[in-house]
């Protein structure tokens, strides 16, 4: 299966260096941090400097290495639960969407209510009254709510390519429902699937770190919410300590900003006409300006001493 | 000499539910649309029947029914003289797909765009049983005239264009190496310098492989060249039937004549006599709430009062064998109750003669006055009371 | 009308549904919440209080899972939530009474000035592509990846010190009582400056971002082509003819999206102490504060679903198709 591959534009490759230099901090960042990110020292409440780029917690702890340690349970979090969510969604939204008949209606209705229930109440709930909640837990629990959003678009998708001919020509063929469903209808969706996917990711990475902020325990050590439970914990504000919440949160934007581009180029590969339209305004003979838009075909008036420009 | 009867519809129906809104689902029983009623036809090996109609007729659902794709509301469908009624995806549907094939209309929609001709073949070889290797995709490639088959298989289907997008479709719907072919208006979508190309590669592999073809269009033009025999269906039911040159050269059928005047014609416009009242002609009627007794009455001209009451039943023309038509006009009883009906249906034969005098060539012309002498024969016995 | 019978009965599904995890949430608990609440009041407990307990907590062991069910929704019904440890003896009723109007005050404005604002941008962004308009995009997404609560801890500390006009925290300056004067007002509307900016600053690229692609997409479609040939003004298509059609579907997500900015907003409450049900929950939560964790999480879904409603009552005022149906 080949995929058209057009160059992707600077936002989308912006994105995916963003997110390849996250992904390489959650593989080798503890390796590469200076300092034991728990580990105390005298250096009290320092603002950045050369020995700490990021300055010192209120126990001289480093903030550049807890930053870089955090990293991990931020990505790994984040798309484990996103993955779990998608494998959800796709399982749902597609057979509920396949299905005709009441099986379907009902499915959706399920995954409607998942999704009108407030999500981060839910899970702040659930995973403070869960005993042991680490890591896999939180993934798990985030994995399972945030599933919704995924399914019922994949499911709008799948009711409009099951009325297409293509899948009415392989059920003519003979072709088993599950054949139909895996491998002529599912390829058709991989786009949708991918944005899908990223846009889960974003929501997990910004709920755990919410998770964190409030003080849920048992998520791994100095992910960044943590960081800032800590800096907001010890009135990092009132004391001035801007770079104890700064680091974290301008991560929490870039990594944010990531996926968000690369979603906008998945979008423009499905729907080209919301491409940039680059550069839209030309000049025309007799030297004015007329803009180009999409669709509409300008309209020049003559000039008065000109008769009819075009 | 009739051929083997492969696949027949008999008093086929089909109602597709509407879902009830508002103060609609207050007050009656659910409604339907009632697409196809009461529509019977046999295929026969080495032949090609057509079915014509305007949009919305339902021959389309017919063909889809034939197939098998969804189930049927009444009637019986037999294939090789057996009853049979399978849902889809299963074991019995794929036994039933290997004898029962389908072409659909829009060459582009019918191939999925992620995968490339070589896909397409091999699921359909692999389905049946079929596939042998290279050479079985070549053999199929080269039934349809796609040679050399390595310049085609590799491709998706927007890299290739209409035509040869067709050829695919037929190639893959002659995988399972089917007894009957139903082609659901297989030429409408591509260009008219291509489609002779098309209808005569269908009518080759219909001698060669001896298939039993379905041809459904809205164009009865390519009916009488292509086909054998040719069905007319007018929302929802069958309104005349018989061998196409009868059918399309003396049709019977009111709704018949509409539609072979219908088609533009240059002598027309240099002013040859109108063959009918060109006024507005008017629409389909709607499914859901059909017109009583027989379908075609508002827009009929020669619309009788039986003809809102009763349903009209096949009744032999007989100016050709197996020609018949559902008309109170043609119908003794239909005859009885309308005084003005013979001086009338007198009026559309003769008129009718007089077109075709104008429409065909000189050499022809003493085969249509030879015709026109036969078709006043039954005129006049009818006339008779 | 079938449209309509159609959400509401979707809604009272919803409403079953998150009573019924609310009913299983605190049989998730290990041990005996109850047993804790009395030991740290020493015993002195109403034994009717200790009663709605048990049927909120299910301990009351001899009745079988579906008998504590129905005991369950019959004290729903009578509007009783139990009682809140962290505040006993005041029941959860009134700690939410005092606290919700501060949260749909907040939710409530901050998400139709976000949708509003959003979705007007949105409108300009898709119609005058090519244009500097759509360099809005990136900034507005690089905007919403910010976590609302970060953002208002920057806020607090650009905007406020301990001089400043803004308050950092809190919903009215302590000291005051609260009633329905001017004064009141005034200081409680200063104090929701800061809060409602962060969480307007971070939802508005949401809207804006699927409003502009809405645009987009329903400027190709011919009937805009039709009204521009019919000589109306390039404004008048914009917002008759394409902003019309394209708003739908936000309108239609809106509802649907409310569950995040509710748990967006809960956060900013947090930072900011602001009163409302949030704060709540999230104190509830560290203090083990069961019967109110539920009473929030119930009462938060049942104003997501009023809200829900509204906006498929504003749905079926625009679309038409829904009328005719129905």
């Amino acid at each position: 299966m080949k995929f058209h591959f057009r160059l992707p534009g600077v936002k989308v490759m912006v994105g995916l260096v963003l997110l390849a230099v996250f992904t390489f901090l959650a593989f080798f960042g503890s390796a590469l941090a200076p300092y034991d990110p728990s580990a105390r020292s005298n250096d009290i409440l320092q603002s950045p400097s050369a020995k700490h780029w990021f300055g010192t917690t209120h126990i001289g702890q480093d903030i550049f290495s807890q930053i870089l340690v955090g990293t991990r349970s931020v990505m790994f979090v984040g798309f484990f639960a996103g993955i779990l969510a998608t494998v959800i969604a796709v399982v749902i939204g597609v057979t509920s969407g396949y299905l005709s008949g009441w099986a379907g209606e009902a499915v959706s209705t399920v995954s409607n209510v998942f999704i009108v229930i407030p999500a981060l109440p839910l899970i702040v709930i659930v995973t403070n009254v869960i005993p042991n909640s680490g890591d896999w837990a939180i993934a798990m629990v985030i994995g399972c709510t945030g599933w919704a959003w995924g399914a019922r678009l994949l499911r709008a998708q799948t009711l409009s390519l099951r009325q297409r001919d293509f899948v009415q020509a392989a059920r003519a063929n003979g072709e088993s429902t599950w054949r139909i469903v895996g491998v002529e209808i599912l390829p058709n969706l991989t786009a949708i699937i991918a944005s899908s996917f990223i846009g889960t990711v974003m929501f997990a990475v910004m709920t755990e770190i919410a998770l964190a902020f409030v003080g849920v325990s048992g998520i791994s050590q100095w992910n960044w919410g943590e960081v800032l439970f800590w800096a907001q914990g010890q009135q990092a504000l009132a004391i001035g300590a801007w770079w104890w919440f700064v680091p974290a949160g301008l991560c929490i934007a870039l990594l944010g900003t990531s996926l968000a581009l690369i979603n906008f180029g998945i979008d423009e590969i499905v729907n080209p006409r919301l491409r940039g339209a680059g550069r839209t305004t030309v000049r025309t003979a007799d030297g004015r300006k007329a803009r180009m838009r999409f669709g509409f075909t300008p309209v020049l008036t003559p000039s008065a001493d000109e008769g009819g420009g075009r | 000499m009739t051929s083997e009867v492969v696949l027949e519809a008999e008093a086929l129906t089909k109602h597709f539910p509407v879902r009830a809104r508002g103060r609609a689902a207050l007050s009656r029983g659910p409604k339907v649309v009632h697409a196809v009623d009461d529509v019977s036809l046999s295929l026969r090996r080495g032949r090609v029947t057509a079915l014509v109609g305007e949009s919305g007729s339902g021959k389309s659902t017919v063909a889809r029914l034939l197939a098998q794709l969804y189930p049927r509301t009444g009637g019986d469908i037999r294939i090789g003289g057996v009853s049979t009624a399978v849902k889809g995806g299963g074991r019995h549907f794929k036994a039933y797909a290997r004898r029962v094939q389908m072409i659909f209309q829009d060459p582009f929609a019918s191939l999925n765009p992620v995968h490339t001709v070589r896909h397409h073949l091999t699921r359909a070889l692999k389905i049946h049983g079929r596939y042998t290797g290279e050479e079985s995709l070549d053999e199929l490639l080269g039934r349809v005239q796609l040679t050399p088959a390595s310049l085609y298989l590799e491709k998706y289907p927007h890299e290739l264009s209409g035509g040869q997008r067709q050829r695919v479709s037929i190639a893959r719907a002659l995988a399972a190496d089917p007894e009957a072919l139903l082609a659901d208006e297989p030429v409408s979508m591509l260009d008219v310098s291509i489609r002779l190309g098309v209808l005569n590669l269908l009518r080759d592999l219909k001698e060669r492989l001896d298939l039993a073809v379905l041809y459904i269009t809205h164009d009865i033009a390519s009916a009488r060249y292509f086909a054998d025999e040719t069905l007319v269906m007018y929302a929802g039911r069958m309104v005349e039937g018989g061998d196409s040159e009868t059918v399309t050269q003396r049709p019977a059928h009111p709704y018949t004549h509409l539609l072979v005047h219908s088609a533009p014609d240059p002598e027309r416009v240099r002013g040859g006599p109108a063959p009918y009242d060109d006024e507005d002609t008017g629409e389909p009627p709607s499914l859901i709430d059909p017109p009583s007794g027989c379908r075609f009455h508002p827009r009929c001209p020669k619309a009788m009062d039986v003809c809102r009451a009763r349903v009209p039943e096949r009744t032999l023309v007989g100016d050709a064998p197996d020609h018949w038509v559902a008309c109170w006009l043609f119908d003794d009883e239909g005859k009885g109750e309308g005084k003005g009906t013979d001086a009338e249906a007198a009026d559309i034969e003769t008129t009718d003669i007089e077109t075709t005098d104008i429409e065909i060539s000189d050499v022809e012309a003493a085969d249509v006055e030879a015709a026109a002498a036969e078709a006043q024969a039954p005129e006049l016995e009818g006339a008779a009371p | 009308m079938k449209y309509f019978a159609g959400r509401v009965g979707f809604y009272l599904l919803t409403l079953w549904a998150a009573i019924t995890i609310n009913f299983f949430i605190p049989r998730l608990i290990p041990g005996n919440p109850v047993d804790s609440l009395i030991a740290q009041r020493r015993g002195e407990i109403d034994s009717n209080a200790i009663k709605s307990l048990d049927i909120l907590f299910g301990l009351d062991k001899h009745q079988s899972l579906l008998s504590q069910y129905w005991s369950y929704l019959g004290q729903l019904a009578h509007g009783d939530l139990g009682i809140s440890f962290q505040n006993f003896p005041e029941p959860v009723t009134s700690v939410l009474g005092s606290a919700l109007p501060w949260t749909l005050g907040l939710i409530g404005t901050t998400t139709i000035l976000a949708f509003l604002i959003g979705t007007l941008l949105g409108v300009f962004a898709g119609w005058k592509r090519g244009t500097w308009v759509d360099g809005l995009l990136p900034v507005t997404t690089f905007l919403s990846s910010i976590p609302y609560f970060w953002l208002g801890l920057i806020a607090v500390t650009l905007f406020t010190g301990v001089d400043s006009w803004l308050p950092s925290s809190g919903g009215y300056d302590p000291g005051l009582v609260p009633g329905w004067d001017l004064g009141f007002i005034g200081n409680a509307l200063r104090h929701s400056i800061l809060p409602a900016a962060t969480i307007i600053i971070s939802s508005v690229g949401g809207w804006l971002l699927a409003m502009r692609n809405m645009m987009v997409t329903v400027s190709a479609e011919d009937y805009i082509t039709v009204a521009h040939a019919k000589g109306l003004s390039d404004r008048r298509v914009m917002t008759k003819y394409a902003a019309r059609n394209a708003l739908l579907p936000s309108v239609s997500g809106f509802g649907m999206a409310l569950g995040l900015v509710v748990g967006g907003t809960f956060l900013v409450e947090y930072v900011f102490s602001y009163p409302g049900v949030g704060l709540q929950l999230l104190n509830a939560i560290s203090g083990h504060d069961y019967p109110l964790i539920q009473g929030v999480f119930l009462t938060v879904t049942v104003a997501v679903l009023a809200a829900n409603f509204l906006a498929d009552l504003a749905y079926m005022a625009l679309d038409p198709r829904t009328r005719k149906e129905g």
